[in-house]
């Protein structure tokens, strides 16, 4: 008996940034001149599986040989060979290139329900994901389910939009549903656009599937025939795989005329976004799939009452569908099983920041912040102090440190004056200033702002304004108090959720912070030492050794003195650089 | 018919109204820059929000529907926090030039900020700064008075159905103008500076003749067509200096490029006002007795020298329809001739 030999490489955007095909290419190309299926196996395979997370770490590569799954990470191409040879041939693991504790550290507190498939699945084959109980709840639904016990079902699981606002799905699908009309619509929100957030975008690349598979089941609750999936042009291997997928499950009649005999037809569209970020507020996604210009318009009426064409329409973010097929696949009691009270499931965040371990991970609701941090997040880079959390994206607020413990759900967030939303999560440490951060998703928001409502465009560009003074160090007395007047008349006034929920940074970080905000205007000193203009780079003559490395690095030439005599730094040519500060050997230049 | 409370006030209004034009029935003044009646609901300039009972956060009075029972409070302290904020935004973004700015008077700007009695602006910073190029003579745009009510645009897609206009870019630098910010080059009907609410569309001939509150209005009507719109001569130191017309006309203040802007032969030193008779190859003026006396005895002259057919009638399209029956039938019943036509047929 031959072995039975699986090579799984990660081939998502992360992956393939790394040198994924490079590295599948090698594989490929190795095993073939080992003549590999004639000497150790019968049945030896290559697949590219989309993102498991950990993307630091790519590119990932799985040997599972007879089931036994050996890791390894930061495999380039030239490494390829010595895997071929020591580990698939001679069984002898290359232990140096595999994963370590750290690996396996940050997948034991993670519970994969939405991404359990990615990194698993070929996305660019349905007989993949079909092997892994793909399309099966949709079997069940036409089988055994009518389209109200289908919507009970996603209600009790308490299943809640994973695109933000929470909005609990069962209760719209139901709305949809009620509402009269022989055209409905289902659409899938892909347009993510928070900075830094990537679940979506690695939902689709790495299981379009499962995304399908859930669409099509909405569209059976709700009585639509006619699908859309609202994607960004900017995630190209996204668009290309869901084309693919959508075309498969063509083929296999999961889509199209009465779908596996149901007599229940349903297909669904692509319609690409042009990168603005204000698309994703479902008004003006619907505005612009009708070819208008992506704006929103005020609610009522919903889109459940009219939506696209004004036809009652349910629109659903990419990680509210994909579990959807789980859901119904395993019951309703099994996903509320995860999570709060209120907040039921798993939630998909992408953790970026000072953090050791970023990637894409998957949580229970109700895991706290410190969890996330430092058991899946192996902690802050270079051992500093962790100062806040922001999450949520531009539309988020920060949790300073001290509320560390606090569970992650819905309820828990809003208490703090941040949201869920949808999993943008950044961790900052003390080398963060806090109101560079605010200024940093403000300048996001406004410039994404679509400028119908008054609050909003002149609101989020004056509260920009006023930051950006502040850390140039023109802030003034009052200043704090103007943001956050502005702030509440902005989040009240704005007519979407773009600028409802825009000044949320600046609250959240004046609530906590508002030390920092004074230490800018009062002292005009960046704490954080980030804001340049705050900042004055000295030399301290007792430890400079006259190296003169500062001097010949300073690309203002800004720095006097002779040799082996401590130098100076002349502040009126000094442009705050920082370059002498990184390469000074002995510590010599301070910052502050 | 929907019973709801505004300001402690019971009213009664049909399925389908606003709680803004609720409100107007009974009387009740909410601000607002972006509404129309006569257009789609916008909800762009957020000054008519109100609180109703049980919504967690106030709502555009102009896009929510009236509902039964239902209690609106028109004004609180938040709302009028938020709209005096939102008032002086749009100042921080604005020239502030109404001393010499052609709208003074007639601006809902210039009204909110003397309501709201804005000496001071706590906000201040970058300003949009455009360069004034349309070659056109007849629609002068300051587009850094606009206030993006987008009342142009709408006007121009749904009534006028011409869409020469849209919001292109983002946020702050968001701007009405035409395809690829080309001149504007449309029909010039002119309904987008009947509706402005600011400086931002000006009629160009009117330029420097005169602001509100020199001029005498005079109710007329139109003398281009057989519709016979309704209009408002705008006259300062007798010169029509301005055409426009009230939204409560039988044409609803809405106007062609004729009516609203072919107003200067008016003016004209070469403009008709008395009858021309021609006598030995020069024109001379003459009374209307005069003229119709002439007519009248040239026609029966023609006619029986030879015959009705002889004469032939062509009627104005600036006539009114009865004016044009009254034509042919002169020309059939007393003339005694078929032969009668109409300009519009060329």
């Amino acid at each position: 008996m031959g072995r039975e030999v699986e090579i799984k490489i990660c081939m998502g955007t992360g992956g393939l940034a790394a040198g994924g095909r490079a590295v599948m290419n090698a594989f490929a190309e190795g095993l073939k001149a080992e003549g590999i299926d004639a000497k150790v196996s019968e049945n030896c395979s290559i697949h590219q599986v989309g993102c498991r997370g950990f993307c630091a770490r790519d590119v990932l590569v799985d040997v599972i040989i007879d089931g036994k799954r050996t890791t390894y990470q930061y495999i380039k191409p030239e490494m390829v060979e010595q895997i071929i040879k020591n580990h698939i041939i001679g069984g002898e693991v290359v232990q140096d290139w595999t994963v370590k504790e750290d690996y396996q550290a940050f997948h034991d507190k993670q519970v994969k329900v939405v991404l359990a498939d990615c990194g698993e699945v070929d996305p660019e084959d349905i007989d993949s994901y079909i092997s892994r109980r793909g399309y099966e709840a949709l079997q069940k639904v036409f089988r055994e389910m009518t389209p109200e016990k289908v919507i009970n079902t996603i209600e009790a699981s308490g299943l809640r939009g994973r695109g933000g606002a929470g909005f609990p799905t069962g209760v719209k699908w139901d709305f949809a549903r009620r509402n009269p009309g022989d055209v409905k619509y289902i659409i899938c929100n892909a347009d993510e656009g928070d900075p830094g957030a990537f679940m979506d975008r690695s939902v689709i690349e790495g299981n379009p599937h499962s995304v399908i598979e859930g669409m099509i089941i909405g569209a059976y609750a709700i009585g639509a025939h006619h699908g859309y999936v609202y994607i960004r042009a900017e995630y190209p291997l996204a668009v290309e795989r869901l084309k693919i997928a959508l075309e498969q499950a063509r083929q296999r009649g999961f889509l199209g005329r009465d779908i596996l005999g149901s007599g229940f037809d349903f297909d669904i569209k692509i319609k690409l976004g042009a990168g603005a970020f204000v698309c994703g507020e479902e008004t003006a996604l619907i505005a612009s799939i009708e070819g208008k210009r992506g704006m929103p318009r005020p609610k009522p009426p919903f889109p459940a009452q009219k939506g696209l064409w004004g036809k009652p329409t349910v629109i659903n973010n990419v990680e509210t569908l994909a579990n959807v097929p789980a859901i119904i696949r395993n019951g309703a009691l099994w996903f509320a099983k995860f999570g709060t009270e209120k907040s039921k499931g798993t939630k998909v965040f992408a953790l970026t920041g000072k953090v050791n371990n970023t990637g894409l991970i998957e949580v229970p609701m109700g895991i706290s912040l410190r969890e996330i941090i430092y058991d899946i997040g192996g902690g802050i880079e270079g051992g500093r102090k962790l100062k806040a959390v922001q999450t949520g994206g531009p539309s988020g607020g920060c949790i300073p440190a001290e509320y560390i413990d606090i569970s992650v759900d819905y309820e828990s967030l809003a208490r703090m004056g941040s949201i869920v939303g949808s999993g943008g999560m950044v961790v900052m440490d003390e080398t963060d200033c806090m109101v560079n951060i605010a200024k940093y998703f403000l300048e996001f928001t406004q410039a994404e702002s679509c400028g119908k409502c008054v609050p909003c465009r002149i609101g989020t560009k004056r509260l920009l304004e006023i930051l950006s003074r502040i850390t140039d160090g023109r802030g003034r007395p009052g200043d704090i108090d103007l943001l956050v007047t502005l702030s509440e008349d902005v989040k009240a006034g704005s007519l979407c959720g773009l600028g409802q929920t825009a000044p949320n940074p600046v609250l959240s970080t004046i609530k906590y912070f508002r030390d920092e905000y004074e230490a800018h205007i009062h002292e005009k000193r960046c704490p954080a030492g980030v804001c340049k203009n705050l900042l004055t780079y000295t030399i301290i003559e007792e430890f400079c050794k006259g190296c003169t490395m500062c001097a010949r690095v300073c690309p203002a030439g800004a720095i006097v003195g002779e040799k082996k005599q401590p130098h100076h730094i002349v502040q009126e040519i000094c442009i705050k650089c920082g370059a002498c500060f990184e390469t000074c050997k002995f510590k010599a230049i301070k910052k502050g | 018919m929907n019973t709801l409370m505004i300001d402690g006030k019971y009213i009664e209004v049909p399925e389908g109204t606003t709680i803004l034009e609720a409100a107007r029935r009974a009387g009740i003044y909410i601000p607002t820059l972006c509404d129309d009646p006569r257009l789609e609901p916008y909800g762009a300039c957020r000054l008519c929000l109100v609180q109703v009972k049980g919504m967690p956060r106030p709502v555009t009075s102009c896009t929510t529907p009236a509902t039964d029972g239902m209690e609106v409070q028109t004004s609180n302290e938040q709302i009028e926090r938020i709209r005096k904020t939102i008032v002086e935004l749009l100042l921080s973004d604005h020239p502030n030039d109404c001393m010499v700015c052609e709208k003074a008077g007639d601006c809902t700007l210039q009204e909110l900020a003397y309501f709201y009695n804005l000496r001071e602006n706590r906000f201040w910073g970058e300003r949009r700064q455009y360069t004034r190029k349309d070659a056109n003579p007849f629609i002068e745009r300051d587009m850094e008075k606009c206030v993006l009510c987008g009342k142009c645009v709408r006007v121009c897609e749904e009534v006028q159905g011409v869409a020469a206009i849209d919001i292109a870019y983002r946020g702050f630098q968001a701007k009405v103008c035409p395809p690829f910010e080309r001149d504007l080059d449309c029909e010039f009907c002119g309904q987008c500076v009947s509706v402005c609410p600011t400086g931002a569309l000006i009629g160009k001939q009117s330029l420097g003749k005169g602001r509100q509150k020199d001029i005498k209005r005079v109710d007329t009507v139109c003398p281009y067509c057989g519709c016979g719109c309704n209009i408002t001569l705008h006259v300062s130191r007798n010169e029509v200096i301005r055409v426009t017309s009230e939204p409560d006309t039988l044409n609803e203040g809405w106007l062609c490029v004729k009516g609203r802007f072919g107003f200067r032969f008016v003016n004209s030193p070469d403009r008709l006002k008395t009858p021309l008779i021609r006598r030995n190859g020069r024109f001379e003026e003459a009374t209307w007795t005069e003229a119709l006396g002439y007519i009248a005895s040239n026609l029966k002259r023609i006619k029986k020298q030879y015959g009705a057919d002889a004469i032939a009638g062509l009627s104005s399209a600036r006539c009114t329809n009865e004016e044009n029956y009254l034509f042919q039938k002169f020309m059939r019943a007393v003339i005694g001739t078929n032969n009668v036509d109409h300009c519009a047929r060329y």
